[in-house]
């Protein structure tokens, strides 16, 4: 999806803007050798790569929201009328 | 499911395998078995199955629906409107696309008919394509990190998947613009595939990851806030 220059190695700066393509699985076989290059010699690639993970992780956590009961009423009374009509 | 899970997303599959739902393995395009035995029972009359169907996909109607309109109620007539629709629409319902995808786009068709905001037709510069992931101060001319982020081991696990770090997370995703917060609810939130996103809120591939990329870089820099504040 972005242009990677060629031939060079890729710069921390540029690095945070291709985690989404590399967790998304995006990257193409050569830009993903080039940024896990640059994971395995770069320490502040690596705690931003982890502290990336954990968010999705915590935002698969969240708890879903309560139905409040008076809207989940008001949608079983439509569901009646509905399947009365029917 | 994904398309073509690469061996480095092993990980990340693992780490989200309890949040998945159990039919996130169905192809994006056609109704799951579920799927079909749900919408013959609630067709049939059965109100257990439609209360079901219900209590699974409500909340998240109402996070997708709160990026068109500004309050809760008007998101929950929405949502109420979404529902009246599937029951309408039900017994035409063919199947070529998942229930849920199905049931998201009678939302998003919804949401625009009422006339409220259309967020397909936000112009591509508020995407928020410009934006950078990462506060440019922190990087040295070269491109280098100035100040890297912490490394997470400095701070206990129970402290990192704590009830204040999702916290953190949900009121981060509260603030992102629309378009942003209904991406990263369906994908990382609900755990579904990005091509049932993109199908679901009508986007492009690339929009699709662009949108994700600005609201995961958002809200991992909330949740740096919370670790450097749990390190110190
Ligand atoms: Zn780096």
């Amino acid at each position: 999806m972005r242009f990677l220059r060629r031939g060079r190695d890729l710069a921390c700066r540029e690095m945070v803007e291709l985690v989404t393509d590399y967790l998304e699985g995006a990257l193409d076989a050569r830009d993903r050798e080039r940024f896990e290059r640059h994971l395995r010699g770069c320490e502040g690639c690596t705690a931003y790569l982890e502290q990336m993970r954990l968010t999705l992780r915590l935002a698969g956590r969240l708890e879903p929201e309560a139905i409040d009961p008076a809207f989940r009423d008001r949608l079983v009374e439509a569901f009646q009328g509905w399947a009365e009509g029917r | 499911m994904r398309n073509a899970p690469a061996a480095h997303e092993t990980e990340q599959c693992e780490m989200l395998t309890l949040v998945t739902p159990s039919d996130a393995d169905s192809a994006p395009g056609t109704a799951s078995p579920d799927d079909r035995r749900a919408v013959a029972a609630i067709l049939a009359g059965d109100e257990r199955a439609f209360e079901e169907l219900v209590d699974r996909y409500n909340p998240s109607l109402l996070r997708v629906a709160r990026g068109y309109v500004s309050n809760r109620t008007a998101a929950e007539e929405a949502v109420q409107d979404t529902w009246i629709g599937v029951l309408r629409g039900l017994p035409s319902f063919e199947g070529r696309s998942s229930l849920r995808t199905w049931i998201f786009r009678i939302l998003v068709n919804q949401a625009i008919t009422r006339g409220v905001r259309e967020s397909r037709s936000v112009p591509f510069s508020s995407l928020g394509d410009d934006e950078a992931a990462v506060d440019p101060e922190r990087f040295l001319p070269g491109g280098a990190w100035a100040t890297p982020p912490r490394p997470l081991e400095a701070v206990p696990e129970e402290v990192l998947l704590s009830a204040e770090a999702r916290a953190r997370v949900l009121e981060a995703i509260a603030e992102l613009p629309a378009q942003q917060r209904q991406v990263i609810t369906l994908r990382d939130v609900e755990g579904w595939s990005s091509a049932e996103v993109r199908e679901a809120l009508d986007l492009s591939e690339g929009n699709q990851r662009v949108l994700l990329h600005r609201a995961r870089s958002k809200v991992r820099a909330r949740l740096e806030d919370y670790v450097n504040e749990a390190a110190a």
